[in-house]
C-alpha cells in the first residue's frame, strides 16, 4: 500500500518522468488509434512503426549524432515513405492490403536492421541507444523526452480539434466527404502525419512491436462502449492513460519488470473487460439479449398454439394436454414445461387435470400475436404479391417483432381486413 | 565454406516460407503469418522453462502450439468478440509477444534467450554450431539439417495436400460440397506455418521469416496467375534473395537476415517495374492500333 502511495505521489523524479511520458504517449496513441481503427487501417500503424527504423538509422549516419530531433525527422520521412509505398501498391497492383502491409513492413524493417548492424560494426561511439527503437526503454525517459512528447501531443490535440469535422467524415464515409467538397487529400495527409509522428515518438518508450498495441488496443476497447466518435476518442485516450500508469506502476513495484510489455498487458485486460461487459456490444450483453429474445419467442409460440387449438376446436374454455400441444407443432418437450410454468406464473394460462387453457389475459396476448402474424401474411400477399403459400415463414419471424405502431399502420394500410390469405379470421 | 552454409540456410528458410507463404497470401492471411511469427515467442520461452534445455524438439512443440493458439485467438476475437479483423490480429500478437518478453524478464536467470537474437536471428553463427557425431565426424551445421528436415516435411505437406489447399484457398464453398473440410486445411496450414516459423526462428530470426513468408510469394504473384507457377517462382525468388542478401551483407559487414529481407524487396521492386512497364507498353500498343 505504501508502495502504491509512494508511486502515486510521483515524488521520485525518475518515476515522474516515466509516468508523465507514458501518459502522454498513451493518450496520444489512443487518440490517433481511433482514426486508424475506424478507417480499417489498424495494421498500417504496425507497418509504419517497423518502417521508421531505417529512417532513424540513416538520420544517424548522415547527422552523426543522436540529436532526438534529427532522428525524429528521419523517422518521419521513413514512416511517410512507407505509407506512400503501401498506398501505391494497393492502388496500382493486384496485391491485397494485408500482403502489401506485410511486404513493406518486413522489407523496411530488414533494411533498418541491416543499417543498424552496419552502424554498430563501424564502431560509432554514440550509437548505443539506437536499439532503443527496437524494444523501447520506458524506464529511461528523460525530461527532454517528456518535453518533446508534450509538444507532439499538444500539436496532435490541436490538429484534431481544428479539423475534427473533416476527420470524422473521412473516418466514416470518404466518398461522401469528397462529394461535399472536403479537401480529402489534405485531411488524409494531416491524419497520416500525426499518426507517423506519434508512432515515431512512442517507439522510443515502448518499442516497435508494442507500439502497435498502444495504437490498436485503446481504440478497439473504446469501440465496444460507444457509437459516438467524440466519446470514443475520450475513452481511448483514457484507457491509454490508465494502461500507462498501470505499466509504470508494475515496473516501479518490481524493478526487473519492463514497462512497455506491462502497458500492453494492461491494455489487453481493458480490451478483454470491454469485450465482455460493454452493455451493447459486449459478449455478455449480447448473449443476454439473445437469451431474452429466445425466451420471448418460445413463450409467444406456445400462446399461439393454445389459441390455434382453441380456434380449431371451436370451443372456448376447453383445456389441452401437453401431448396435443406438442402434436400441433414441433417444440422441444423440455422447454415446453418451462414455458408453461412461466405462462402460469403470469396468469396467462391455467392447468386443470393437466389440461392447459388460456385465461382471459392470455387470450388477449395470444390474439395480438396471431393478429400480427396474419396481418403480415396479408401484407406480403397483397402488397408484395407473394403467393399465399409463401407468406407463412416471413410472418413466423415478424409476429415477434411488430410493434403496436407498426400493427396499427398495417391495419390502416390494408383497410382493417378481417381475413388473412388463407381465409382464417384476423382476430 | 561458411558462405555456402549461410546461403544454404537462408535458401532453405526461403523455400519453406515461400511455399506456405503463397497460400497465406492468396488467402489474404499474410498478416496472420506475421502474427504467428511474433506469437511463438512465449511458446519458445515456456518450452524452454519446462524442458530446461535448448533442445529443438520441445521448443518446436511449444512454439507450434502458441502459433496455432494465436490463430485461434484471432478467429475468436473476430467471430465471438466481434472485433474488427485487423484489430484482432494486432491485439493478439502484440499481447502474446508482450507475454513472451515478460516471461523472459521474469526468468532472466534461467532463460538464456536473447531478445535481439529472437528478433533478428544469428544466421552468421549458423556455421559455428556443427552437428558432430560421437566419432568426431562433422556433418555440417545443425541448423541446415533441421531446416532440411522441415523443408522435406513442408514439401510433402504441400504435395500431398495440394488439392485440399488449392480448393479451400480459391473456392471454399465448392470445397465444402466435395466434402473437403476448410476447417481442417485452415488449421493444418496454420500449424505448418507455426512450425516453419519456429524452425527458421532460431537461425534467422522473426524478421527474415516474415519477409520470406510474404515478399517472394508477392513477387511471384505479380508475375503469374497460376498456382503451380507461383509456388515455383516464389521458391526461386527466395533462393535469389538468399544469395543476393548474403553478398550484400558480406560487402557491408552487416546483418545477414536484414540484408536478405532487403534483397527480397529488391527482387520485388524489379518484378514490379517489369510488370508496370509491360502494362504500359501493352496499353500504348492497344492505343496506337
Amino acid at each position: 500500500m505504501n508502495n502504491l502511495l509512494q508511486f502515486l505521489s510521483l515524488s521520485d523524479p525518475n518515476v515522474r518522468m516515466v509516468v508523465l511520458g507514458a501518459t502522454l504517449l498513451g493518450a496520444g496513441a489512443g487518440l490517433v488509434g481511433v482514426f486508424t481503427l475506424l478507417r480499417k487501417r489498424a495494421l498500417l500503424g504496425d507497418a509504419v512503426a517497423h518502417s521508421i527504423l531505417p529512417g532513424v538509422c540513416l538520420a544517424f549516419m548522415v547527422g552523426q549524432s543522436k540529436n532526438p530531433f534529427v532522428l525524429l525527422l528521419g523517422a518521419l520521412i521513413a514512416g511517410w515513405l512507407s505509407l506512400l509505398a503501401m498506398d501505391y501498391l494497393v492502388r496500382r497492383t493486384k496485391l491485397k492490403a494485408d500482403g502489401v502491409i506485410g511486404l513493406v513492413l518486413s522489407v523496411f524493417f530488414g533494411l533498418g536492421i541491416w543499417l543498424l548492424t552496419i552502424i554498430q560494426q563501424s564502431g560509432a561511439a554514440s550509437q548505443s541507444g539506437l536499439d532503443k527503437f527496437l524494444f523501447g526503454k520506458a524506464a529511461s525517459i528523460t525530461s527532454q523526452d517528456v518535453n518533446m512528447f508534450t509538444w507532439v501531443v499538444l500539436g496532435l490535440v490541436l490538429v484534431l480539434l481544428l479539423f475534427y469535422k473533416g476527420f470524422k467524415l473521412i473516418a466514416f464515409d470518404q466518398d461522401f466527404a469528397r462529394s461535399v467538397g472536403m479537401p480529402v487529400r489534405l485531411l488524409e495527409f494531416l491524419l497520416s502525419t500525426i499518426t507517423v509522428l506519434s508512432i515515431a515518438v512512442g517507439i522510443q518508450a515502448v518499442g516497435v512491436v508494442l507500439m502497435a498495441s498502444l495504437l490498436i488496443a485503446p481504440a478497439a476497447a473504446a469501440r465496444y462502449w460507444t457509437d459516438r466518435l467524440s466519446v470514443m476518442l475520450l475513452l481511448a485516450a483514457g484507457m491509454g492513460i490508465i494502461a500507462a500508469w498501470s505499466g509504470a506502476y508494475v515496473s516501479f513495484a518490481a524493478p526487473s519488470m519492463p514497462t512497455g510489455p506491462w502497458i500492453v498487458m494492461a491494455l489487453a485486460l481493458l480490451t478483454g473487460i470491454s469485450m465482455l461487459w460493454a452493455p451493447k456490444r459486449g459478449i455478455l450483453g449480447r448473449s443476454l439479449r439473445q437469451w431474452r429474445y429466445a425466451r420471448k419467442i418460445a413463450l409467444e409460440n406456445v400462446l399461439k398454439i393454445l389459441f390455434q387449438l382453441e380456434e380449431r376446436s371451436g370451443m372456448a374454455g376447453k383445456g389441452y394436454s401437453r401431448v396435443s400441444i406438442l402434436e400441433h407443432r414441433e417444440i422441444e418437450p423440455g422447454p415446453l414445461n418451462m414455458v408453461l410454468r412461466r405462462l402460469k406464473r403470469k396468469a396467462w394460462a391455467t392447468e386443470i387435470n393437466s389440461l392447459w387453457r388460456l385465461t382471459e389475459e392470455g387470450l388477449t396476448e395470444a390474439r395480438q400475436i396471431v393478429r400480427r402474424h396474419r396481418l403480415w401474411e396479408l401484407y406480403l400477399h397483397e402488397r408484395l404479391n407473394l403467393p399465399a403459400d409463401h407468406v407463412h415463414p416471413g410472418a413466423e419471424a415478424m409476429e415477434h417483432l411488430l410493434t403496436p405502431e407498426l400493427e396499427e399502420a398495417l391495419q390502416r394500410d390494408l383497410g382493417y381486413p378481417v381475413t388473412d390469405p388463407h381465409q382464417s379470421p384476423i382476430p | 565454406m561458411d558462405a555456402f552454409w549461410i546461403i544454404l540456410t537462408g535458401a532453405l528458410v526461403a523455400l519453406c516460407c515461400g511455399l506456405l507463404g503463397s497460400f497465406l497470401l492468396l488467402r489474404q492471411m499474410a498478416m496472420v503469418g506475421d502474427a504467428i511469427s511474433h506469437a511463438v515467442l512465449p511458446g519458445i520461452v515456456i518450452a524452454f522453462l519446462l524442458s530446461g534445455s535448448r533442445d529443438s524438439i520441445p521448443m518446436l512443440a511449444g512454439a507450434a502450439v502458441l502459433g496455432v493458439f494465436a490463430t485461434v485467438l484471432i478467429e475468436w476475437l473476430h467471430r465471438v468478440g466481434r472485433m474488427q479483423s485487423d484489430a484482432s490480429i494486432g491485439l493478439s500478437y502484440t499481447t502474446l509477444f508482450a507475454i513472451g518478453i515478460i516471461l523472459i524478464s521474469l526468468f532472466t536467470r534461467q532463460v538464456d534467450l536473447d531478445q535481439d537474437c529472437v528478433l533478428y536471428g544469428e544466421i552468421a553463427y549458423v556455421p559455428l554450431d556443427l552437428w558432430i557425431l560421437a566419432g568426431g565426424q562433422s556433418l555440417g551445421p545443425r541448423a541446415v539439417w533441421i531446416l532440411g528436415g522441415a523443408f522435406v516435411l513442408i514439401l510433402t505437406f504441400v504435395l500431398v495436400g495440394y488439392k485440399g489447399l488449392q480448393l479451400t484457398t480459391f473456392d471454399p464453398a465448392y470445397a465444402a460440397t466435395l466434402g473437403i473440410s476448410t476447417f481442417f486445411w485452415h488449421y493444418a496450414l496454420m500449424g505448418t506455418v507455426s512450425m516453419a516459423t519456429v524452425v527458421s526462428f532460431e537461425s534467422v530470426g522473426a524478421i527474415l521469416v516474415v519477409a520470406f513468408l510474404i515478399v517472394p510469394p508477392a513477387t511471384a504473384y505479380l508475375l503469374t496467375d497460376r498456382l503451380p507457377v507461383m509456388l515455383g517462382l516464389s521458391a526461386l525468388f527466395g533462393l535469389l534473395s538468399s544469395i543476393l542478401g548474403y553478398v550484400m551483407a558480406a560487402a557491408t559487414n552487416g546483418s545477414v537476415a536484414g540484408a536478405m529481407s532487403v534483397a527480397a524487396g529488391i527482387w520485388f521492386v524489379l518484378a514490379l517495374a517489369f510488370v508496370q512497364v509491360k502494362k504500359s507498353i501493352l496499353r500504348s500498343q492497344s492505343v496506337s492500333r
